[in-house]
């Protein structure tokens, strides 16, 4: 496990606030990732040119770190079975769920929106649930 | 210039993610294992983030809702404020696949960087799930408006 440096995580995170109040500020709209990509992919969907490159920020950054001297790894990742059924479950149940980490987390509890509360408070303790059965007790 | 800005915010919020850790599984999944904290085996990392966020996107965002976006109309600001059960089972859904592998849509793209097939794997089936939700959420609707018809 690689040492908890809370001076990143700090900095990190508040970059991540900052891009959310940026957006919402120049493009009036949320920075929820997986309203952003889903929007971007859905068949119906419209105005695309400013979700894709969003996506593309995205995607860029760890290369303009890398350009900085920083090592570009790939993080451990289970078999592709689970990897396949967790992405299902992430990209449906994000779309029925309207939100993610960003849009609920970050951009819906600083609103103070009862719905991201109530589903970041959800989604992240079946995820706590999930892991203390998959690491304790199995 | 929309387009532009769009681009720079993913860049800021990818650079936010990279740099506080959020990208590595291993860091997620050792926030959400609790049961590791009598050990002394938890990673704080996530709430850091989560909380250095919200410091800044909370006043960020109250100061945004007092003006008109610079670069378009209007903002799409959420207007939903039920709790209804597609919220909770969504939700719900999101938090397994979340705690099976340690990655959310955001970090899940940032390693596309990577090029690393088992990360490309985990965004094809993602992409996956979301059409495949599209797809049903219309054959719903659609069956709705019949049923409605009939009645």
């Amino acid at each position: 496990m690689a040492p908890f440096d809370p001076v990143s995580a700090a900095v990190g995170g508040a970059l991540i606030g900052l891009a959310a109040t940026l957006l919402m500020v120049f493009t009036g709209r949320i920075a929820g990732i997986s309203g952003i990509l889903g929007d971007l992919v859905d068949l119906a969907g419209g105005d695309r040119l400013w979700r894709l490159a969003f996506i593309a920020g995205v995607v860029a950054a760890p290369l303009v770190f890398a350009v900085g001297g920083h090592a570009l790894s790939a993080p451990a990742m289970p078999g592709w079975i689970i990897v396949t059924i967790a992405g299902l479950l992430v990209g449906f149940g994000t779309r029925l769920g309207s939100g993610c980490t960003s849009g609920h987390g970050i951009c819906g509890i600083a609103r103070l929106s009862p719905r991201s509360i109530v589903a970041t408070v959800t989604f992240v303790a079946v995820a706590m649930l999930l892991v203390a059965i998959t690491r304790h007790a199995i | 210039m929309r387009t532009i800005s769009a681009f720079l915010c993913g860049l800021i919020f990818g650079l936010g993610l990279v740099i506080s850790g959020m990208t590595d599984t291993t860091r997620v999944l050792g926030f959400l294992d609790v049961l590791a904290i009598p050990k002394g085996a938890w990673d704080p990392t996530l709430v850091i983030v989560m909380v250095a966020a919200l410091a800044v996107s909370m006043p960020g965002l109250m100061l945004a809702r007092r003006r008109s976006p610079l670069l378009a109309d209007v903002a799409a600001w959420p207007t939903r404020k039920d709790i209804d059960k597609p919220l909770l089972a969504g939700a719900v859904m999101f938090g397994i696949g979340w705690g099976l592998v340690g990655l959310c849509p955001g970090p899940a793209i940032a390693n596309l960087a990577t090029a690393s097939p088992m990360i490309i794997q985990f965004v094809a089936a993602m992409i996956a799930g979301m059409l495949a939700h599209d797809f049903w959420r219309r054959g719903l609707t659609k069956r709705e408006a019949a049923m409605a018809a009939d009645g």
